[in-house]
């Protein structure tokens, strides 16, 4: 009889290599063209390096050649899928700085642009993360939906992505007659279409099994990156400029401030950063509605804009919630109509840099999904 | 059972007085039926989706847009063909046409209607399942010579994907085969004749008593149905070409007319797997309704619009599902549908042994 050798089998001992894997700069998933170099153990993802700047435009340095009102524009073509709020930091950063008051009937116009573009941002988002899992139908859906807001904005501002329409000291047209009307349909063609989704895609078995426990994003985790937003709520923080650093006339409207809970998983996962994004545009059909009763009608919405755009020496950073988080602008003045210096902090590109630290150890469909999740827009990333 | 039936080769053959006609016509007919289905379904996809999303679908070729497949089909004849340089050229361009024959060889056993099927061979379903099978062979053939690491993945996906998917699929069948006590389709056909009670959805001919193993081949009907979606890798279990992740999977660098003949070979596959469970549980070209519009020729009819049923279900499913991640496509294979079937395996095989 022969005497059996006993093999002692290690996983490390078959010779195996890990695969590296260009996602991107051109892939149906990665939301533009960011490119991800990803290492590949069979389907598990050991590494992510994120490769960016196939978008950059030099905003910064444009904005140096550019007068104020110029530089606008620009902004708009950061987060261009909400343009509305990327005007608001800057406009307000110069009004500050050049000590205008603008009237009441503007802010609450801004109010109300600001947070239906906020559900038209959150709309793509929760529209592409079903797409990134596979679900067709409620993505087109949702994009039914925004058209009817994008209605809105070309009424108000002649464009439908890019709008340039708020400008230092007020607006740059008034809005239509039917415009409280047209607004109050839209809050209610969106919280009709959500219910919709909701037991299509978010509460699908399937969707669920998808998202639930993957790329979980512990708050402290979030906090050492500078993540801000959806992605931060989503780990159960509630931290939102609209109430923690109140700016134009937030204090006066009653909203809740969403977070996860972890709902079918752990706090922080993608199915929380999601519903985050879901519960929210809830909280801003309430901002809008009450901002819709309050407001005026009658009044000049370009009476406080200056001649000449000309601020005092001086140096101001302000900030706002943009539906993907913190943007803040850094405006450096030399008393001339040229900034010397404008500095952005760009939401997308700080809440991308968590992606590495939260993508290791799942499997590469699940890379995707987290990716969807953080929800950035690559020209706010490279600007 | 004796069939003794006058078939449409013989007809033929007795008609033109020539074997060889009849052997031609038996064996093309299948393959104009498919281009016909893949025109029709094509069409189907693009309104059914259309009419899910709140769209109109395609509406500039032809009035309403049905000349829209053909538009397309004549668009990817007229694409260059490319092969990528690093490719394993002789692989790459076998890979679209053993999947498409593998499709297509499925058709030689699938009966039409009772006087025609192109070859009626005993071992009908084993064979319909050995060509499913090869289909792997195809898929992996391509994703391999693509030499791009999407197509590999995906590839790879789908290996594991459909050969865990069979394991049901084939615990399901051979529960069919016990009932039956037959390989043969069109014996298993012939044997649900008369009323739609008698389909083995219903537990097959029997007698009241067989109101208890309705449980067990209902189950089985709606196995097969999931094992057949992942093993035509439809939504929710697409993940082999799951577009979001590796981009198109196996059919990454395929263009111009070997991309067409993988998504033919996609539609006749599609077709294969409704037809199986039309022939296995609803009767296949039985009428629902004992004698009235049954035959030969209505047997067509029945075939065919049971079978489209289940092609419009795979599409359906397609338009409204998110799709699942490759861990618990196996998870759902191996640790729920594998036990159910042996179960329902176990109390069919009991049923036909104490009936």
């Amino acid at each position: 009889m022969s005497e059996t050798k006993k093999v002692e089998f290690e996983y490390s001992q078959i010779d195996s290599e890990r695969m590296r894997l260009n996602v991107g700069p051109q892939h149906p998933s990665t939301h533009g063209v960011l490119r991800l170099e990803v290492e590949l153990d069979g389907e598990i993802v050991t590494e992510v390096i994120p490769h960016i700047g196939y978008l950059h435009r030099c905003f910064e340095k444009h904005c140096e050649k550019m007068t104020y009102p110029q530089v606008i524009p620009y902004i708009d073509r950061m987060d261009y899928i909400s343009a509305m709020n990327n005007e608001w930091p800057y406009v307000m950063g110069m009004e500050k700085l050049m000590e205008i008051e603008v009237p009441e009937k503007v802010e609450y116009i801004r109010v109300i642009m600001a947070e239906l573009n906020r559900i038209a941002n959150h709309q793509i988002a929760v529209a592409t993360f079903g797409l990134d899992a596979g679900a067709f139908t409620p993505f087109l859906y949702l994009f039914r939906d925004r058209e009817f807001i994008l209605s809105i904005f070309e009424k108000a501002s002649g464009g439908r992505l890019l709008y340039n329409y708020f400008w230092v000291g007020g607006l740059a047209a008034d809005v239509h007659k039917e415009f409280k009307e047209d607004v109050l349909k839209i809050v209610k063609q969106v919280r009709e279409t959500n219910k919709e989704i909701a037991d299509l895609l978010l509460y699908n078995k399937i969707f669920i099994e998808r998202v639930a426990n993957v790329g979980i994003l512990p708050a402290d985790v979030a906090v050492n990156f500078g993540c801000s937003g959806p992605v931060v709520r989503g780990s159960g923080l509630a931290f939102d400029l609209r109430k923690d650093a109140p700016y134009s006339i937030y204090d006066r409207f009653d909203f809740d401030v969403v977070t996860g809970r972890g709902e079918v998983g752990t706090v922080g996962d993608c199915f929380d950063r999601n519903i985050v994004r879901f519960h929210e545009m809830e909280q801003s059909c309430r901002i809008i509605e009450q901002a819709i009763e309050q407001m005026p009608m009658d009044g000049d919405v370009r009476e406080k804009l200056p001649k000449k755009v000309r601020p005092p020496k001086g140096e101001i950073y302000t900030k706002a919630e943009n539906p993907k988080g913190e943007l803040g602008f850094y405006i450096v003045s030399n008393g001339t109509d040229k900034p010397e210096r404008i500095k952005s902090r760009g939401t997308s590109f700080v809440n991308l840099s968590v992606l590495p630290e939260i993508s290791k150890g799942y499997l590469f469909a699940d890379l995707i999904m987290i990716l969807g999740s953080v929800d950035i827009v690559l020209g706010e990333v490279d600007r | 059972m004796e069939h003794q039936i006058l078939t449409f080769y013989d007809w033929v053959a007795k008609l033109s007085s020539s074997e060889l006609i009849a052997l031609i016509l038996v064996v093309t007919l299948p393959l104009v039926f498919l281009i016909v289905y893949a025109l029709v379904a094509i069409l189907g996809e693009l309104k059914i989706s259309a009419f899910i999303q709140e769209r109109l679908g395609p509406m500039r070729t032809g009035p309403w847009g049905i000349i829209q497949p053909v538009a397309e089909v004549v668009k990817l004849l007229q694409k260059e063909d490319i092969t990528p340089d690093a490719a394993n050229k002789p692989l790459f361009n076998m890979a679209p046409f053993l999947m498409f024959t593998a499709a297509y060889a499925g058709f030689a056993v699938i009966p039409f209607s009772s006087n025609f099927v192109p070859a009626g061979i005993n071992l009908g379903l084993f064979y319909i399942f050995a060509m499913g099978s090869l289909a792997v062979i195809g898929l992996v053939m391509g994703g391999w010579a693509s030499n791009n690491k999407y197509s590999l993945l995906g590839a790879l996906r789908s290996v594991a994907q459909i050969i865990s998917y069979e394991i049901p699929a084939a615990i399901v069948i051979l529960s069919i085969v016990i009932l039956a006590s037959s390989m043969n389709l069109q014996v298993i056909n012939a044997n649900q004749g008369g009323w739609f009670w008698n389909w083995y959805v219903f537990g097959g001919p029997g007698s009241i008593w067989k109101l208890l193993v309705i449980p067990f081949t209902l189950g089985m009907f709606l196995l097969y149905l999931v094992a057949s979606l992942a093993e035509t890798n439809r939504t929710p279990f697409d993940i082999p070409e799951g577009e979001s992740e590796i981009v198109a999977g196996y059919h990454t660098e395929y263009s111009g007319m070997k991309f067409a003949m993988f998504f033919f070979a996609e539609y006749a596959n599609m077709f294969v797997v409704s037809a199986l469970l039309s022939i296995l549980f609803f009767g296949g070209w039985n009428s629902p309704f004992g004698d009235f519009m049954n035959g030969p020729i209505w047997g067509v009819f029945w075939f065919i619009s049971k079978s489209f049923v289940f092609v419009f279900v795979q599409i359906w499913l397609r338009w409204t599902l998110p799709r699942l991640r490759v861990d618990q496509l196996m998870g759902v294979s191996w640790k729920v549908m594998t036990p159910i079937a042996f179960i329902c395996f176990f109390a069919v095989g009991l049923w036909v042994m104490l009936k």
